[in-house]
């Protein structure tokens, strides 16, 4: 009971804070709303027993992702007034196909026997001292251990990615060149002049 | 007890949330990859649903793939943003013309 109290709290705040992301006038406030809905999706996660990835979620999308995107808004200045502008003018067309996605999606789900399954009966609990990191630990090391390589992989391509496209070299700065200085060698840097001393007046 | 039913509409009402956003700020390349972002929200929210009434773990396997991948993506897209930015001076998908597509 008091689960499901929960859950309904936690779902009203999502869809608000979805509502809010499409709706509001800043970026800024938009970021900000993404992020209220990833930590409530978060919570909804861990009341049906994913622990794991609701703290993955957490960490990597209101920890990593969500401050890249809040960085990125408040580096840029956009011309917020251009952006709204014609800002209703398929709003009609959106609303239409956000409404035939969900009367299509939950009327398949509610309809008796639609999904092949039955929908209406909660999962079940997991017995005591059932750790859900370790159950997705064991498979993720062992059947899925290439494709989490392949991942790594993926991120190591996209932190190059990243990096290359937004490195800019500026010219007329004054900055060292570390293996020129090692390789310097002493012959380039040190003249010894040969002179005679000069003679008492 | 949270029912398979309830956690599909949920998912359902945000992936349509998701794509009205995209309708209504079709001009704003920000506002575009967080729609994408919650697209893939409302898209793991199916996969641990059915991981969990199922009893089938490799559906969570699956949620940790999407997590990557979209971070990727969404590093990238903001890269290809900042650039777009510093070239163009704004980020309207309506200059966004070079290619003549």
């Amino acid at each position: 009971m008091l689960i499901q109290v929960l859950f309904h709290v936690f779902a009203a705040i999502l869809v608000l804070a979805a509502l809010g992301v499409i709706t509001t006038r800043n970026p800024v406030y938009s970021a900000l709303a993404l992020v209220l809905c990833f930590i409530t999706s978060a919570a909804i996660w861990l009341l049906i027993e994913a622990e794991f990835l609701a703290v993955v979620l957490v960490l990597v999308y209101v920890g990593a992702v969500m401050v890249l995107f809040l960085f990125v808004v408040m580096m840029l200045d956009i011309n917020l007034a251009e952006l709204r502008r014609g800002f209703t003018r398929f709003a009609w067309l959106g609303v239409l196909t956000a409404l035939a996605v969900v009367v299509e999606i939950v009327g398949v789900v509610w309809a008796r026997g639609g999904l092949g399954l039955d929908a209406t009966h909660g999962a079940l609990p997991e017995p005591a001292g059932y750790s859900n990191t370790a159950a997705l630990g064991a498979v993720l090391y062992t059947r899925y251990a290439y494709p989490l390589e392949l991942a790594a992989m993926l991120l190591l391509v996209a932190i190059v990615a990243a990096i290359s496209l937004t490195m800019r070299r500026r010219t007329g700065l004054k900055v060292q060149n570390v293996s020129r200085q090692v390789a310097v060698r002493r012959e380039d840097r040190v003249r010894l002049v040969k002179m005679d001393a000069d003679k008492r007046p | 007890m949270i029912t398979l039913a309830q956690l599909l509409t949920l998912s359902a009402i945000v992936f349509s949330l998701a794509v009205a956003g995209i309708f209504l700020n079709r001009k704003n390349v920000i506002l575009l990859l967080m729609c994408v972002e919650l697209l893939l929200l409302a898209a793991n929210f199916n996969f641990i649903a059915f991981s969990r009434y199922l009893n089938d773990i490799n559906g969570q396997v699956f949620v940790f793939f999407i997590l990557t991948v979209a971070a990727a993506e969404s590093a990238i897209g903001l890269a290809i943003l900042v650039v777009l930015f510093r070239e163009r001076r704004s980020i309207n998908v309506e200059d966004l013309n070079t290619l003549k597509g």
